[in-house]
């Protein structure tokens, strides 16, 4: 039976080996993704009208603090704001906080509240809304941090109507990301009704499982002119095949997952738009493993991978590749160590390195994918025929996402797998779960060097500093080959073309606030 | 009255021989749902919260017993996944509740789809196989042979695909995924079932049809029905009053094996058509691990099924008095 299956997912991965050749060489697959055939931008923008955003996922919770799925959080963005919140350009602008200071020694924030920003529920946002909120997500209220980054926090102090002080007990500049965790009003947690009340620039109108959750327009939103729309439906589609039939047949405006052939298809009747994601997507290997601890065989790995190949197959092209866990958008923080491993396949090299560690003839490696992922699915069939090149044995293990969860994240019992690591604004995000001690650190990575680099990253309050010890981490992580990265897969989402002013973000967010019909 | 006894006592007992079955199946697979729905960021501290709330650090043995016992009491509890609002989860008999009338009215348009087109087709085809003569019935018989066998092969999400590709997007009869609730309109709602109740049907009439045929073509081989001709029935009083009523006990049994199937919700052709009915839901809360609503679902499901054979049994009944005298 399991025999059969394998046999089965490698003919069907043979056949979309071939299928996706035929599309590069025919060249389809390349102009997939590119820019839109026609900007509408400049059109005047028109008030009014509702558009449906096609979804992949239920929503997890519609407690702000409490949603950790991004498939909520980016959605919830609509109608929940925090102190700050995120631009379109990875930085952070004043919300609900007109402005705030930091103690020189990073251990008190002081936020002043805008004037007049108000709840849905028509009340005006006060300090003790801000002081409730923070204390909720943060623990201090009941001991249970719902929101772990804020979990530092040693106190919020309400100075005047119109200042709230929070004080922290160690000092990290990053730790400003996390106060884009949104305001609620005070006691709204405990409250029987519960309705989810932000002060977006949507208000929450309905939620139904497996449906989808219906916002509306906010009026008394505090940015002049937005949002620009009446109401947004985000509606759950359950398959990617699905989603191409209804955006075919005109039920969907937004969709945000296309894969490559599904733009492909819909160029012609959609705008096409596509920007780097949040995801850092790797050949993530068990340290910890009695093959893979040896740094020779996950050099010999890296060296293995064809990466431009795999960007060619799946991401037309698109994708950036990476070499580190650090997100090539953080500019700031990102060094580049392409070449360390090179794009291409050397397989020379791979097999030398493993003569050199023991095993000349090869040797087995799992590499287990969670197959609701098509995505890293379709990576790992790639990944394996390029393995097999170097002598290296590679079989795919498909299992469900919460089996992932359990057997990879949290028991760390596989070999390799091919998933993808999401990203905040932060850097510290993406290279904190490398640290030997740490609960995220699924890869058994261990450098005391790495740990001891972190710390200094941590603490240091100069940015210049602060950004040397980040590309300091990059570099270790990539020496001592901690896993295989592989790309950062472009997000590609198709948009009805009577609509314009989607714009990306750096994050996990779809915002709705800036698009507007053009007649 | 002891048939009726004997059937209840062995509902309950598969009920909860089922209920047990699939409390042991979620103790085995890997997957924790305090991971799955806190994801990989939560705090320690707010894990144990989580796993405190949902008792899940009591051993296996007390909380089935916690929970057979709220069933039993009528709570069927709240969901693990889904919430109401910001602070209560989804009462599963709400969740459940919501979804169950799309499944059901799928079932119903569906079902009327099948015997509609399946009886008469079955018996059309029936005639045309007997007539051994005449080429335009061998033309029919062996045309329906190739049509239900390709109907009958082509598997239901990729039929689903197909039908809404044709008349959703080249003929534009409908709106793919354009589901609207029963509750805002039941009409639109209906409409939107034709065609995945259609995709749900299309094989299924194809197997009843040749069922039917067949059935009807061993039956026309019977001793009865040459004393019948014999004793000067017409072909078709022969066809109608004695050769289909024996050649729908097979047939019976078979769409009993449908109805079952159907009402127990087509989890494929929800999936596809973006049906919020029972068998999608089923599908997303393993795939979370959502005890509470899966347990209800399959309790449910083992429920439509021994009921609707019992209700076929009681067919039998009608059809053949012979039955119940035995």
């Amino acid at each position: 039976m399991k025999k059969s299956f394998f046999r089965k997912r490698k003919l069907s991965g043979l056949l979309l080996t071939a299928l996706l050749t035929m599309a590069v060489l025919s060249g389809c697959g390349s102009d997939g993704t590119g820019e839109s055939s026609e900007d509408n931008s400049s059109k005047e923008p028109v008030y009014g009208g509702s558009v449906v955003v096609g979804i992949q996922q239920d929503i997890d919770s519609l407690d702000p603090h409490k949603a950790t799925a991004a498939g909520t959080r980016e959605i919830l963005f609509n109608i929940f704001e925090g102190l700050v919140k995120p631009d379109k350009n990875g930085d952070l602008m004043k919300a609900i906080a007109s402005d705030y200071t930091v103690s020189e020694d990073g251990l008190i924030y002081t936020f002043t509240l805008r004037e007049g920003v108000k709840f849905h529920n028509g009340n005006t946002v006060t300090a003790e809304d801000v002081k409730y909120s923070l204390e909720r997500a943060s623990g201090l209220l009941d001991g249970t941090p719902l929101i772990s980054s804020l979990s530092v926090l040693t106190g919020v102090e309400i100075i005047d109507e119109k200042t709230v002080q929070v004080t922290v007990g160690s000092a990290n500049t990053e730790l400003i990301y996390s106060f884009v965790a949104a305001i609620i009003p005070a006691g709204s947690g405990e409250e029987e009704s519960g309705t989810p009340i932000g002060t977006g620039p949507f208000s929450f109108v309905s939620y139904t499982p497996q449906v989808g959750i219906v916002v509306k327009k906010n009026a008394d939103y505090w940015q002049e002119g937005l949002p620009y729309l009446d109401e947004v439906n985000f509606k759950i589609v359950n398959s990617p095949d699905t989603a191409l039939l209804e955006l075919q047949g005109g039920t969907i405006d937004i969709y945000p997952y296309l894969t490559d052939s599904q733009a492909g298809e819909l160029k012609d009747s959609f705008q096409i738009l596509s920007a780097p994601s949040v995801n850092v997507q790797a050949l993530f290997l068990n340290n910890a493993d009695p093959v893979l601890s040896d740094v020779r065989i996950r050099q010999a790995i890296c060296y293995a991978l064809d990466k431009d190949l795999v960007n060619q197959f799946l991401a037309g092209g698109n994708a950036t590749l990476i070499s580190s866990a650090m997100l090539p958008t953080l500019q700031t923080y990102y060094v580049d160590l392409n070449e360390t491993y090179g794009s291409g396949a050397n397989v020379e090299k791979a097999k030398e390195l493993m003569a050199a560690a023991g095993c000349p003839d090869g040797f087995d490696l799992e590499i287990t994918v969670p197959s609701n992922y098509e995505y890293h699915m379709q990576t790992a069939e790639v990944v394996v025929e390029q393995l097999k090149e170097a002598g290296i044995n590679a079989v795919i293990n498909p299992v469900d996402w919460n089996t992932w969860l359990q057997d990879c994240y949290t028991d760390r019992k596989y070999q390799s797998t091919i998933c993808a690591i999401t990203s905040d604004m932060t850097p510290g995000y993406l290279m904190n779960r490398f640290q030997t001690e740490s609960k995220k650190n699924f890869i058994n990575f261990a450098s005391a060097a790495y740990d001891e680099t972190y710390q200094k990253a941590a603490a240091a309050m100069d940015p210049e500093e602060k950004a040397g010890y980040y590309k300091q981490l990059q570099q270790i992580l990539n020496d001592e080959a901690g896993s295989a990265f592989i790309q950062v897969p472009p997000i590609t989402i198709a948009v009805n073309p009577k609509l314009a002013g989607y714009v990306f973000y750096p994050v996990y967010v779809q915002d709705m606030s800036t698009v507007y019909f053009i007649e | 009255m002891t048939y009726l006894i004997k059937k209840i006592a062995t509902l309950i007992m598969t009920l909860f021989l089922v209920s047990v079955a699939a409390f042991l199946a979620f103790q085995i697979i890997p997957g924790d749902v305090v991971t799955s729905i806190l994801g990989t960021e939560a705090t320690p501290e707010r894990e144990e919260q989580l796993r405190r709330e949902l008792g899940l650090n009591d051993p296996p043995v007390v909380r089935y017993v916690r929970w057979a016992g709220s069933v039993l009491r009528g709570d069927l509890g709240s969901s693990y996944r889904y919430s109401k609002n910001m602070n209560e989860m989804m009462p599963v008999e709400e969740l459940i509740g919501d979804k169950l009338p799309v499944t059901l009215w799928l079932a119903a348009v569906t079902l009327v789809m099948i015997i509609a087109v399946s009886i008469p087709l079955g018996v059309f085809w029936a005639r045309s196989a007997n007539h051994k003569a005449g080429a335009l019935h061998r033309f029919l018989d062996g045309a329906l042979g190739v049509t239900t066998q390709t109907t009958m092969a082509v598997p239901s999400f990729f039929l689903g695909i197909l039908v809404t590709y044709l008349f959703g997007i080249v003929l534009k009869l409908f709106a793919p995924g354009g589901y609207v609730s029963y509750e805002k309109d039941f009409w639109g709602f209906l409409g939107y079932l034709v065609f995945p109740a259609f995709s749900v049907a299309l094989p299924k009439i194809a197997m009843t049809a040749r069922f039917l045929r067949n059935s009807m073509l061993m039956e026309l081989q019977s001793d009865y029905v040459r004393t019948a001709y014999s004793k000067g029935c017409t072909g078709r009083r022969v066809l109608y009053g004695h050769v289909l009523r024996n050649a729908m006990m097979p047939v019976v049994t078979f769409l009993g094996m449908i109805i079952a199937e159907i009402v127990a919700g087509s989890i494929v052709i929800e999936q596809v058509f973006g049906l919020p009915g029972i068998g999608r839901l089923l599908i997303s809360s393993i795939n979370t691990r959502d005890f509470p609503v899966v347990e209800i679902l399959i309790l449910y499901i083992t429920f439509v099924v021994i009921f609707v054979y019992f209700l076929v049994d009681i067919l039998y009944r009608v059809i053949d008095p012979r039955i119940s005298e035995k």
